[in-house]
């Protein structure tokens, strides 16, 4: 393929060679480094640690729940986005997918005002139910799956609308209703857009940092999920920091692995 | 209780920018073919049937059971018809095997796992497919995938059987056998058949009776010899080979605009002539003698077919297409733009009413 390219004119030109160069080992040796710098011989001692611990089975409960519930919500809001429409869809679409590109510590303030102990909703929760979610798991997960879910509902979105609708109609033409043609063609035929969107909202909601640590607090083994426990021994304990990095980077490339096919079907 | 079913429709729908409005009946135990060029809205009416477009207006009956009904408000939904709908692309489920598409209607209608599957393995036997019952559609050749998609229509004993060119997916060898075992299998179904179709051969082969959709209109309806000896538009005329001009009949004379065409007899008032091409002549000089429609033409165009020769002329009458021998257009020295004179017994145009 690049050698087809490239054939008509000769050699590449020199300069985009040494641009690219440049810009592959920006981003391939941090990575290199954090391998290189990793206190391999204490590595297990570290992962064990007590703190290292409860950041990983809180980060797993929490960055699951989030997946689970943007399954939940998310898949719905996709089907309506796919296949209905009703005023003001443009608008729903834009504000439900702006957290993809909202810093995430703004999402965190913003739940924080309307979910916090004195914000919109959360005065209610916490007048009517007595329920304050800030310091709390919940609070992870509510965070986690603000900035999860716009991820599910858009590869969704996606796979509905690319799905042949025919198909749809010949379950119809067979006697099914809506909820068996639901149930045993629309959701097996979008099936490898429903796993891409639930491992990429996974994997968005084990690296949450900004909207946790803003709405949920960082509390050791309740809100400290696995970014905040790095950022915080990355001041006191860096070997902890690498060791917990370390892990996030081996979760990435089993992602990055999983969804090859989805984002480079030729390669 | 399928013998004596019978479909009546009355169709006003749109699909887009498209209407169609089209009455049709179709008694149970015939093959009635929906033939017509493409965009005619042959398929609009077979999903209007089916419940999968909405009527604008009309009226949908089979026998007792009013399927939709726009003056009453009644409108059952395709998945309460008893209706099975044979897919150009056959639109099996690729996620699921031959069985299991074969089984999914039954599933649908509340039928056990197990039974669904046993009753569906008997239609995959039944149809040959025995070896293949296992395999997902993307496995299937174009034959089989055919096949699946009849069993899966046909396995809920609907009383309609709606088939949407049944043969347009497969290749031209595959096509001829299964034009032939698709026609057995229809007569082997007892109820309403509908099947749409844009190729004259595969109609004339399924059709007990045809009825052509132009512009989302009927243009004609009945028996193929019927179509085939009295057509009712250039579209079936052209696809029964036969010239047709419209003319205005008093007794045995049809004036075709200024010319005039002597005829055997005709009912008088507005009528179609209908002309074999076998029957005009071609003359290099005015023919004396029998013939009385006698007129000066030009050659627009020539098409050899072989051992015959299309040759379409413009005379006084609208263009008409003469076949004639390869010989005779040696002898006549026939090319596109001389003039030629043509000729036509009167006793072999036929003058229809319109």
């Amino acid at each position: 393929m690049t050698r087809a390219r490239a054939a008509p004119t000769g050699r590449p030109i020199t300069a985009l060679v040494v641009l690219g160069a440049v810009a592959a080992l920006f981003l391939a040796l941090p990575l290199v480094g954090l391998l290189l710098e990793a206190p391999l011989s204490d590595l297990p001692r570290l992962l064990t640690s007590a703190p290292v611990t409860s950041a990983f089975e809180l980060s797993l409960v929490a960055s699951l729940s989030a997946t689970a519930l943007s399954l939940l919500l998310g898949l719905p809001l996709a089907w309506l986005l796919a296949r209905t429409e009703f005023p003001g869809k443009a608008l729903v679409r834009a504000l439900t997918t702006l957290p993809l590109v909202l810093p995430p510590v703004v999402g965190g303030v913003a739940l924080l005002l309307v979910l916090g102990r004195t914000g919109l909703v959360g005065h209610l929760l916490d007048s009517w139910f007595g329920i304050t979610l800030f310091g709390t798991t919940p609070a992870v997960v509510i965070a986690e799956t603000f900035v999860a879910m716009p991820f599910l509902v858009i590869t969704v979105e996606g796979g509905l609308r690319s799905l042949d609708e025919r198909y749809e109609e010949a379950a119809a033409t067979l006697g099914a209703g809506r909820w068996m043609t639901l149930r045993r063609v629309t959701l097996p035929l979008i099936g490898p857009a429903l796993a891409a969107g639930a491992v990429l909202a996974w994997a968005r909601a084990l690296g949450e940092f900004g909207a946790t640590i803003a709405f949920a607090g960082n509390l050791p083994g309740v809100t400290q999920t696995i970014p905040l426990a790095v950022y915080i021994q990355l001041q006191t304990q860096v070997g902890g920091a690498i060791a917990l990095s370390l892990v996030l980077v081996v979760v990435s490339l089993i992602v990055l692995i999983a969804l090859r096919r989805r984002w480079w079907p030729a390669a | 209780m399928a013998g004596c079913v019978t479909l009546r429709a009355d169709v006003k729908a749109s699909a887009g920018s498209f209407h169609i409005d089209a009455a049709l009946d179709a008694p149970a135990g015939e093959t009635v073919v929906l033939l017509g060029p493409n965009g005619a809205g042959k398929t609009t009416l077979l999903r209007a049937v089916a419940g999968l477009v909405a009527l604008d207006s009309g009226r949908i009956t089979l026998d007792e059971t009013v399927l939709e009904d726009t003056t009453e408000g009644t409108r059952l939904p395709p998945d309460q018809r008893p209706v099975g709908f044979v897919f150009q692309s056959y639109l099996l489920f690729p996620h699921m095997s031959a069985l299991d598409n074969v089984a999914f209607g039954l599933r649908a209608r509340g039928n056990a796992r197990a039974g669904a599957r046993a009753e569906a393995m008997e239609w995959i036997e039944r149809l040959g497919l025995s070896a293949q019952a296992a395999s997902k559609p993307g496995a299937l050749s174009g034959g089989q995938a055919q096949r699946v998609a009849l069993a899966r229509a046909l396995v809920t004993r609907p009383r309609l059987l709606l088939l949407d060119e049944p043969l347009a997916a497969l290749d031209a060898s595959a096509r001829t056998r299964m034009r032939r075992e698709l026609s057995g299998h229809l007569k082997d179904f007892g109820g309403v058949r509908l099947v749409v179709t844009h190729d004259p051969l595969e109609a004339v082969t399924l059709a007990d009776r045809l009825i052509v959709l132009e512009d989302g209109k009927v243009a004609q309806a009945g028996p193929a010899s019927e179509l085939r000896a009295r057509p009712r538009s250039d579209y079936i005329a052209g696809f029964v080979g036969l010239n047709l001009v419209r003319g205005y009949a008093t007794r045995d004379r049809v004036s075709v605009g200024e010319a005039e065409l002597i005829v055997p007899a005709a009912p008088a008032g507005e009528v179609f002539v209908s002309i074999h091409p076998r029957s005009i002549a071609l003359y290099s000089r005015r023919p004396e003698g029998t013939p009385r429609n006698v007129f000066a033409a030009r050659i627009v165009g020539i098409d050899s077919l072989g051992d015959r020769v299309r040759v379409e002329v413009v005379s006084a009458l609208p263009s008409l297409v003469a076949e004639v021998t390869p010989g005779a257009v040696a002898e006549l020295s026939l090319s596109i733009g001389s003039t030629v004179w043509i000729a036509m017994k009167a006793t072999e145009i036929d003058a229809y009413p319109a």
